[in-house]
């Protein structure tokens, strides 16, 4: 079956080796975690996970089932780029004399929508964000010119193009649920 | 709210679960517990009953043979380290065959860990894979919240295992303990009633059908929906075949009840898997020792699936109709909208089946009148002696296959079989698990003489507990079922399946538990009735024909239709 990448998104309490319990899922299926994210979301007290793998549809179906029986994982779903609006962020050092000798930092600046973050004597550290392939395309490009000292990509942050966080729908009736017991 | 040390407060959380026996081995990390324990063993205000097995591993099938017959939590205490590991095995044969079981795990002092401290392991990271839940307690305060979480997810749901984890600081620290209830988590809420839309549509489908057919799995014993499992069968007149562990939910004498499904199932229901119209799973899974080959598995047919477990509808089989919800009640729900209805020529085309099945397979093995003894004619005759009405307790491999398609049922939590892990060495602490939950009942253990070896040492368990286990050790010399694997698909290359074997009688007396061997068919009965006579433990060695082979049989990998009556 043709594989291809989904964004895995999962929301879960805050406890200690919930990582450990999402990836094991990945592994038993042989998938590789391409991009890992996790950061407290947008409701106090649950976590966001956001992880990319390339898998077949049926695949990638039945993991996040998976993933979401867990005792205290709170919902788990997947999309497709399509579904998504997306960014990553990279960090590149270079050498400050080598980017001097480039000439223009303007045209980079202009061109690749980079930040400058750090500027020393010895090296300049700048920031890029945008997908995996434009992150990618600077650091081909400045590897071949000037080289890059460091270079470091996040993982990917996703948010779907619905109007809502999913999440909040099912919180609503897991309150309902709590209410109805008290 | 009262003081106490936490190691009291466990215990005392346990009984707010209404714990009343625990299945356990002391050790360096747990003695806080058992220090504790000890007064609510012993004396006028007993209100635990613990049995000391004599391997951990012991601990948790004992565990599992206790819930399986009685419904309830199974309860294991340990020590750390490798008191912890020897639980592994028993964890996830629990996962996998969805038997609720605690495993309480002693830990070293909070301060040590990832010392790699003395008698430390990383229990809840091995564990985590199969488990519902595992949990570290370092707090004594954490004691009563973790308890009462760790039966509400053991018990709830679809059932499975849980661990905690009690570092030694947590057990002797003081607490002021108050008992908690835990009956809702927000991350965790198992499904229960269906969509009323998914039971439209089951109902339809399964009202339009012509060639009906229903596999009946463990959820319905785990649901209690036996009552409900026959008011649709019949409503509907609708045949059904049943899974390993969805043995007993029906008797085997109901008219509907089509027999064993599977590689070593009976024939009608397996051919006529892959020919009826509407194909209704109840709390199954679809194991591939059920459907075999997955690519020709039921083609023809409408699936309606009823699961409790999400991640179970579609896994191995593309479904229809997914009923997510607990079968209590999603099974009266479709039951209500549907029409009765009769569907007598097609259950009669069981028949021809059933017949030949009974000439070339049943017949010879159950009725030999010549050779050595057969296995399938042994449990037979168990069957008969305790008037079908017996817990069967079972190893892994040919005994356990002779026993689940010659014992016959009339109750249901009758069966206490290792399914999805296939554990040998199962059946001995199971089968001590089972009796000691239901003591008024008779537990008919079936085994080999590789599988007994595995635990032999849970005699021990007996001879201390005095637990009336009957045990039947068919024994063939051999590691039966590799040996017919062997013989049929590996050019009879009888590789390490020979076995040179203790004297089982003489090992049975050095620990006080009677036993007789029978090597005749004209003695049989007799030995059946002798080992039957009272309520005390017993070994009923049978030596049988040693290369009896378990038939019919789907061969691996093949269309279920492929089923042979013969090599």
């Amino acid at each position: 079956m043709e594989k291809r990448l989904y964004t895995v998104t999962i929301f879960s309490e805050n406890t200690v080796g919930l990582l450990n319990q999402i990836t094991i899922i990945f592994t038993r299926r042989q998938l590789n975690i391409e991009t890992l994210s996790v950061s407290p979301s947008a409701l106090k007290g649950i976590h966001k996970f956001t992880i990319t793998s390339y898998a077949s549809h049926d695949i990638i179906d039945k993991v996040v089932k998976q993933i979401d029986k867990r005792v205290d994982i709170i919902k788990a779903y997947y999309n497709t780029d399509d579904e998504l609006v997306s960014q990553e962020i990279a960090l590149y050092k270079v050498a400050t004399d080598k980017l001097l000798e480039l000439g223009s930092i303007e045209a980079l600046i202009r061109n690749y929508g980079i930040r400058v973050l750090e500027m020393t004597k010895t090296c300049v550290v700048f920031e890029k964000t945008g997908a995996y392939e434009e992150t990618q395309k600077l650091f081909d490009e400045l590897s071949q010119s000037i080289g890059v000292l460091q270079f470091i990509r996040s993982g990917r942050v996703a948010i779907t193009k619905s109007k809502v966080e999913r999440l909040s729908d099912m919180l609503a009736s897991i309150e309902k649920q709590v209410a109805r017991k008290q | 709210m009262k003081k106490m040390k936490g190691s009291e407060a466990l215990l005392e959380a346990l009984i707010n679960e209404g714990v009343d026996t625990i299945f356990g081995y002391p050790g360096g990390q747990i003695i806080p517990v058992y220090d504790a324990l000890y007064n609510y063993t012993e004396g006028k205000n007993r209100r635990l009953r613990h049995v000391l097995v004599r391997h951990e591993q012991a601990a948790t099938h004992a565990a599992e043979g206790y819930s399986r017959v009685s419904g309830k939590v199974g309860v294991c205490l340990v020590t750390s380290g490798p008191g912890a590991t020897n639980t592994i095995t028993g964890i996830g044969d629990a996962m996998i065959d969805s038997t609720p079981i605690v495993v309480i795990t002693g830990q070293v002092v909070s301060s040590l860990l990832g010392t790699d401290a003395f008698q430390e392991i990383d229990v809840v990271g091995i564990t985590q894979p199969i488990t519902k839940w595992a949990y570290q307690i370092r707090r004594p305060e954490d004691i009563a919240w973790a308890v009462a979480r760790a039966f509400y997810i053991a018990s709830s749901g679809r059932p499975g295992p849980v661990v905690l984890d009690f570092t030694k600081d947590a057990q002797v620290a003081m607490v002021d303990y108050e008992p908690v209830k835990c009956d809702f988590i927000r991350s965790y809420i198992p499904a229960s009633k269906p969509e009323d839309d998914a039971v439209c549509k089951a109902a339809e489908l399964i009202g339009s059908a012509q060639k009906p057919f229903a596999l009946v799995g463990q959820g319905v014993i785990l649901g209690n929906a036996e009552k409900e499992l026959m008011a649709f069968l019949e409503k509907a007149d609708i045949p059904a075949g049943y899974t390993l562990l969805g043995e007993s939910a029906m008797p085997t004498d109901f008219r509907l009840n089509k027999g064993f499904l599977g590689m070593h199932g009976n024939i009608g229901p397996n051919m006529k898997t892959n020919e009826c119209d509407v194909l209704i799973a109840i709390g199954m899974r679809f194991d591939d020792r059920v459907t075999s080959n997955l690519n020709t598995y039921a083609k023809q047919a409408k699936i309606v699936h009823l699961d409790i477990d999400a991640s179970e509808l579609g896994k191995n089989v593309p479904i229809d109709v997914p009923v997510l919800g607990d079968v209590k009640h999603s099974l009266p729900a479709i039951t209500e909208k549907l029409q009765p209805a009769k569907h007598t020529e097609w259950i009669r085309s069981f028949d021809e089946h059933d017949k030949r099945e009974y000439d070339e397979v049943i017949a010879p093995e159950v009725f030999p009148q010549s050779g050595y003894l057969k296995m399938g004619e042994v449990v037979n005759c168990v069957s008969e002696a305790v008037n079908h009405d017996a817990v069967l307790v079972t190893d892994v491999g040919q005994n356990q296959m002779m026993a689940a398609r010659y014992f016959k049922f009339k109750r249901s939590r009758s069966v206490v079989t290792s399914g999805g892990l296939g554990t040998m060495g199962y059946g001995l602490p199971a089968a001590i698990g089972a009796k000691i939950a239901c003591p008024e009942r008779t537990v008919c253990f079936f085994t080999g003489d590789g599988g007994i070896q595995m635990t032999v040492q849970e005699l021990g368990t007996i001879l201390q507990e005095r637990t009336g286990v009957k045990i039947i050790l068919l024994n063939n010399n051999w590691l039966g079922m590799v040996r017919q694997w062997q013989e049929l698909f590996y050019d009879e290359c009888y590789s390490q399946t020979r076995m040179i074997n203790p004297d089982f009688m003489q090992l049975a007396q050095s620990y006080g538990i009677a036993s007789r061997l029978v090597s005749e068919r004209s003695e049989l009965k007799d030995a059946v009735a002798d080992m039957l006579k009272d309520d005390k433990p017993y070994l009923l060695v049978v030596n049988v024909e040693e290369e009896n082979m378990v038939f019919p049989m789907v061969p691996p990998g093949h269309t279920i239709t492929d089923i042979t009556t013969k090599k």
